[in-house]
């Protein structure tokens, strides 16, 4: 059995729907407190993939997952680097993106925890929004999102989304390596203003990964679609799958192969 | 010494941009680059480039932010804000556990906001500014030099009493008056009586207790008080009519009524909903986001004190206030113009709200003049239990822990300041019952109690709200008795009295009763959430509440006398019907132009502004949301939500409220409200046998005849109505007092609201609809009978007018039709329904249309009841109640109809491809041609553009 540990810590929220995404996809998901590695009663070796939630940990007070970001590079790196080293994916999702960012773990263009090169900064609206999104997939080596059709839609829900890359040749550098996961765009594929792109987002990046791919972050909440009677449209028509499933199947997949 | 660090933007700064937006509006332009940054203060045993290190690693971000590090520095910038001492700053917690990780436990840290402007502002625009930008109930601009962390007093223990002996009538009045006991002079008697029945004197913390105890919002006295109304005495309004229906209809799917904290009904076999729906009136009038925030935060934690704690599943928010294009001047002193009132609101309820993880999904937004000094803020929680969790249990010997947030000054007199008018001192006086919440204190407080409850630690639980622990304990051991150890309370800061720590209404705190041989266990839990958990007495069999300061005796009152002992004087109550007659209005030939008119009012247009900040969609539950339509913007009339994960077994929430229709005939806008509630319910899938009602009345003085004749009228309706529906009500509550007393001195009360929460649970989600048309050629109904009753609409509204002519609601035929169409829904025969309700048929069927980019076309004589019409307008825009509009597919017809044979309907009309609303009058001849795409951006902007 996969063992997937969800990261859990004062404001996170989304912690049951994605155990519950999890197990939906196979695997056996545990909710662990950062208190736990903290106080070093949990072990990151008991599992086979990690995923950080989304909600607002310790409130997003100083900024979006600024704090909980810290914390894994105090009390979880050298963990998480072993992990990482182990081939074992990690999965972060809207909060759990921004922690990704802010404890160096992604981009990761040189190694983990590196100095921050990107950042999820305000929406240009100034404002949390809550909408549906057209991602379109941008064909990576990215595990969490093979055989995923070209465009997908999920729900954004966040005040801090707005991806921005440290300067020009920070973001080129993630054009070559392939490491834009998922790009914001209109009803054509195409690259699309507000409110396809609902932050603001530089190039429309809603989801990155790291160079190896097994690492990803992503602003909208596959957790979120994960039946068919989740989609708004679901009473005009019916679509025969739900997007975000894909995204933890693939997870359990991967992690299954390299038990 | 103390350091200041400031951050402040490198990349592009939607916070100045919206400022520069505001002040262009106040007439302050040409201010060049506005700066705005975050100030964080930290004080303690600290070395700069320890603060340096802090800066660039915690404070700010790397990529779109920069830092500033200075010594002793503080009100530098051109306005600095504050938070004023005492008021709690929610992100210092988070700080404190940052600065802890990094190894600097014992720092203390306040925060600011930084504004600067290239130009300087003259005096009189900085004054502006300042009123923009702060609440001088909670903040104050920083002064050079002031001292940013105030060590408080300490405060020795002093034995008070009052004096109650020999006092006069108007002595006893000057006594509850100064001390803000909101008593009135029956009781402060019967207080006098029964303290010389003891031959002492109550002490401070007493009088507190009892002041608390029989307030208007603990003890719905004017609901269980004496009436006379009509040349009848009527004893107990609650129970005569609203309490009433829920007996005599018995239904075995009520699981809990009317006396814990929520109501709660059957789900499945296993699970039950629970439903709270409270107001925060007079907080968000003074102190709008404060007020909001800590209002939701405390119908969550009412939902955690339900049984022995439900989990929050889903928010609603209904609000009231005066419109946001209400002209400056017209706005009284002392009063927050409506578009900041409902700026804050929404802030609050998001910040609140999304933080929680709750999905707010279903609720309001209603505009009347009579809101503009005292706005409505209603917040309800739907939870989730197991249904053999329900009951609580007291008994002697169990420990009361207090679990969760330190206890501050913080809204002390809240629940006696909620029994008093609002008037221009208020923001003065009444500080003190102003706060704003952390929600993440309650998050972790949330984490803990669920967990708590699965593993069986909980004898009995409930929140701390009005009257903080005297109401919390008092009512929870009631029947047994307890001692409490006032000192053990552990506090924000020194200084407090032990009345003051008995009454505080601090937020995010909970009181659990525990059996002794749990509390290692609880407080281990505790621990791991990083809760506070302390115990600060036991229940003791005695039937006295007793308290303890420092190994001082402070209280020791009889349960009974307290609970029981309130007395109210009958109050009379005389109905005078208004004479309001029904304003002229010009026939029109084209009524496409009245219809975009409409869709622009306040009460039609779009609440995307405001839904879209909240989080629909957090814990994955959302089955049908607040938006349809291809491209998610047409209006839904209900929330729908899959409790259980893994169940497709559904929950339909929606709500009600005709505050317009109040000043018409209280009784019927109380009917509206109910059959509005139930309609929203119906048209998204719901079912009338097993839908529920929540009432919460807002009203005026009920001191006054009219306002109370018109409670009266309203609570009968409740009774008629929902006896007729044969739906119970389950839980409900009141606020009255919402007058507010303008510059002349006048007391003006709100317009008489009843808002009605319906819940409805449904064995299968895929069976629901929403409004959008799905494709042309389908066959439009309207289903229940449209008459001329225009008072209190909308269409009299842009008229200038009132009218009298109220709809009124037959429930028995009501309750055939939502039958028979829920049964229509259910068997899938309807592609899409909606509500009929404000703006009428016309605004219904435009909504339908391009909620569903699919036009339609119908002819108005078909309608039902169109006989009795001789004007178009007046059809078309009729706010009578119980009607829909359904799409049928053609082959689903016959079916439909048959269904529908005992109840009005008629085929109106058909979608086509077109995207046009096509009306033909009663003449037959074509009163509406409107294009969908410019009917669609009327509506969709007009609230947004004015936000």
């Amino acid at each position: 059995m996969v063992r997937v540990c969800v990261l859990f810590a004062a404001g996170t929220n989304c912690d049951q729907e994605t155990v519950h995404a999890l197990e939906l996809a196979g695997a056996a998901a545990t909710t662990v407190h950062v208190n736990e590695f903290r106080n070093k009663r949990a072990n990151l070796k008991d599992f086979h993939a990690l995923v950080v939630p989304g909600g607002f940990s310790y409130g997003d007070y100083i900024a979006s997952g600024k704090i909980l970001a810290g914390e894994l590079v105090r009390y979880m790196k050298d963990d998480i680097s072993e992990f990482h080293a182990a081939g074992k994916p990690i999965l972060g999702i809207c909060n759990g993106f921004q922690v990704l960012v802010k404890s160096g773990l992604l981009p990761a263009f040189d190694h983990l925890f590196e100095e921050q090169t990107v950042t999820l900064d305000w929406n240009d609206s100034g404002r949390y929004e809550d909408r549906w999104v057209r991602l379109q997939t941008a064909g990576t080596s990215c595990v969490f999102t093979q055989g995923l059709p070209e465009t997908i839609l999920l729900p954004v829900a966040h005040a801090e989304g707005k991806f921005i890359p440290k300067n020009r040749p920070a973001l080129d550098r993630l054009q070559k390596r392939a490491q834009i996961v998922f790009r914001y765009v209109g009803p054509h594929g195409q690259t699309a203003g507000y409110p396809d792109n609902p932050n603001g987002s530089v190039g429309g990046v809603a989801a990155i990964c790291d160079p190896s791919g097994l690492i990803m972050g992503m602003m909208p909440h596959p957790e979120r679609f994960v039946y068919t009677h989740q989609h708004p449209h679901w009473h005009r028509r019916r679509s025969a799958s739900a997007d975000g499933i894909t995204i933890f199947e693939n997870a359990v997949k991967y992690a299954k192969q390299n038990l | 010494m103390f350091w200041r660090v400031e951050v402040s933007r490198k990349t592009k700064d939607p916070f100045a941009q919206a400022l520069k937006r505001d002040l262009a509006e106040l007439g302050i332009r040409d201010t060049g680059r506005i700066s705005v940054s975050r100030l964080f203060f930290v004080q303690g045993d600290i070395e700069r480039d320890t603060v340096e290190r802090l800066a660039a690693e915690l404070f700010c971000d790397a990529v779109s932010e920069r830092y500033e590090v200075s010594a002793d520095a503080v009100g530098v910038r051109d306005v600095e804000v504050l938070y004023n001492p005492g008021v709690m700053d929610p992100s210092v917690a988070s700080i404190l556990r940052a600065l802890e990780d990094n190894g600097l436990a014992g720092c203390q840290v306040r925060t600011g906001r930084g504004f600067g402007f290239e130009r300087r502002l003259s005096p009189g625009e900085k004054r502006m500014v300042v009123d923009l930008l702060l609440n001088p109930l909670i903040e104050h601009q920083a002064e050079p030099g002031e001292k940013v962390f105030v060590e408080p007093e300490k405060y020795r223990f002093q034995a008070l009493t009052v004096n109650l002996a020999g006092k006069t009538g108007e002595e006893l009045d000057r006594i509850s008056k100064q001390g803000l006991l909101a008593l009135g002079r029956e009781e402060m008697a019967a207080l006098q009586d029964h303290f010389a029945g003891l031959r002492r004197d109550p002490t401070d913390v007493e009088l507190e207790t009892f002041a608390q105890t029989w307030s208007e919002h603990c003890q719905h006295k004017t609901f269980r008080g004496d009436i006379e109304y009509g040349g009848r005495r009527i004893n107990n309004l609650l129970r005569s009519t609203v309490f009433k229906v829920t007996e005599e209809l018995n239904k075995d799917w009520c699981l809990s009524v009317f006396h814990d904290n929520s109501g709660a009904v059957a789900f499945d076999d296993e699970w039950a909903i629970t439903v709270k729906v409270e107001t925060h009136n007079h907080p968000s009038a003074l102190e709008p986001y404060g007020g909001a925030a800590t209002g939701i935060g405390g119908v969550i934690r009412d939902c955690l004190g339900t049984g022995l704690g439900a989990k929050p599943i889903m928010n609603t928010d209904v609000f009231c206030f005066a419109p946001v294009t209400t002209k400056r001047r017209d706005v009284p002193d002392g009063v927050i113009h409506p578009r900041q009132v409902m700026r804050g609101v929404v802030a609050g309820v998001r910040d609140y709200g999304n933080r929680m993880g709750i999905p707010t999904a279903n609720g309001a937004v209603y505009f009347d003049e009579g809101f503009l000094g005292n706005p409505l803020v209603f917040c309800g929680t739907v939870g989730l239990i197991p249904r053999d969790k329900l009951v609580k249990r007291v008994g002697k010997g169990q420990r009361i822990v207090l679990l969760g947030g330190r206890t501050g000054r913080d809204g002390i007199h809240g629940v006696t300041f909620a029994s008093l008018e609002l008037d221009q001192e208020s923001q003065e006086f009444s500080s003190g019952a102003v706060q704003i919440g952390n929600p993440i204190e309650e998050k972790r407080l949330a984490d803990l109690v669920l967990q708590a409850r699965d593993q069986g630690l909980v004898g009995a639980i409930t929140d701390c709200g009005g009257g903080g622990l005297s109401s919390a304990v008092g009512e929870l051991a009631e029947a047994t008795g307890c001692e409490v150890h006032l000192d053990r309370v552990p506090l924000k800061y020194a200084g407090l009295t032990p009345a003051e720590i008995w009454i505080s209404e601090a937020q995010e705190r909970m009181v659990m009763f525990v059996e002794p041989e749990c509390v290692d266990r609880l407080n281990e839990l505790a621990r791991a959430h990083d809760v506070e958990a302390t115990v600060i007495g036991e229940v003791t069999g005695t039937g006295r509440l007793v308290l303890d300061y420092q190994g001082h005796r402070v209280a020791d009152i009889d349960m009974g006398f307290l609970h029981k002992g309130w007395q109210m004087k009958a109050r009379k109550a005389e109905w005078q019907k208004p004479e309001t007659p029904e304003p002229f209005v010009r026939q029109r030939q084209d009524l496409g132009t009245l219809v975009v008119k409409l869709l622009q009012t306040p009460n039609i247009s779009s609440k995307e502004w405001v839904v879209r900040q909240y989080d629909h969609e957090v814990q994955g539950t959302s089955a049908l949301k607040p938006f349809c339509g291809p491209d998610d913007s047409g209006p839904t009339d209900a929330a729908v939500i899959t409790p259980v994960r893994g169940s497709k077994r559904g929950c339909v929430v929606a709500c009600g409220l005709r505050p317009r229709y109040g000043l018409l005939d209280p009784y019927w806008m109380a009917a509206s409200a109910i059959d509005e509630a139930l309609r929203n319910c119906i048209a998204a899938g719901g079912d009338i046998e097993t839908a529920a009602l929540l009432d919460n009345f807002c009203w005026g003085s009920p001191e006054r005849p009219d306002q109370l004749a018109g409670l009266v009228r309203a609570a009968q309706a409740c009774y008629d109505i929902a006896k007729g529906y044969q739906v119970p009500f389950i839980s409900g509550k009141d606020s009255l007092y919402n007058e507010f007393q303008t510059a002349a001195g006048q007391a003006v009360p709100i317009p008489p609201t009843l808002l009605v929460t319906a819940v409805s649970v449904i064995p299968d989600v895929d069976r629901t609809v929403t409004p959008d048309f799905k494709a042309p050629g389908s066959t439009v109904y309207v289903v229940g009978e449209t008459l001329e009753e225009l008072g209190g609409s909308e269409f009299f509204r842009i008229h200038q007018g009132l009218g009298g002519s109220v709809p009124r609601v037959d429930a028995a035929r009501g309750r055939r039709i939502m039958k028979a169409l829920a049964r229509a829904i259910r068997n899938r025969l309807v592609r899409s329904c909606h509500d009929v309700s404000e703006g009428g048929l016309g605004i219904s069927l435009v909504e339908m249309a391009f909620a569903g980019d699919v036009g339609v076309g119908v002819r108005l004589r078909k309608v039902p009841g169109a006989r009795r019409f001789r004007r178009d307008d007046f059809l078309l825009f009729s706010e009578s109640n119980t009607r829909f509009v359904c799409e049928v597919l053609p082959r689903h017809r016959a079916e439909f109809e048959k269904l529908m044979r005992n109840v009005p309907h008629a085929a109106v009309g058909r979608t086509t491809k077109e995207p046009e609303l096509v009306v033909n009058g009663l003449g037959g001849d074509e009163v509406v041609r409107l294009d969908l795409a410019r009917a669609k951006k009327a509506w969709r902007e007009a609230l947004t553009r004015r936000m």
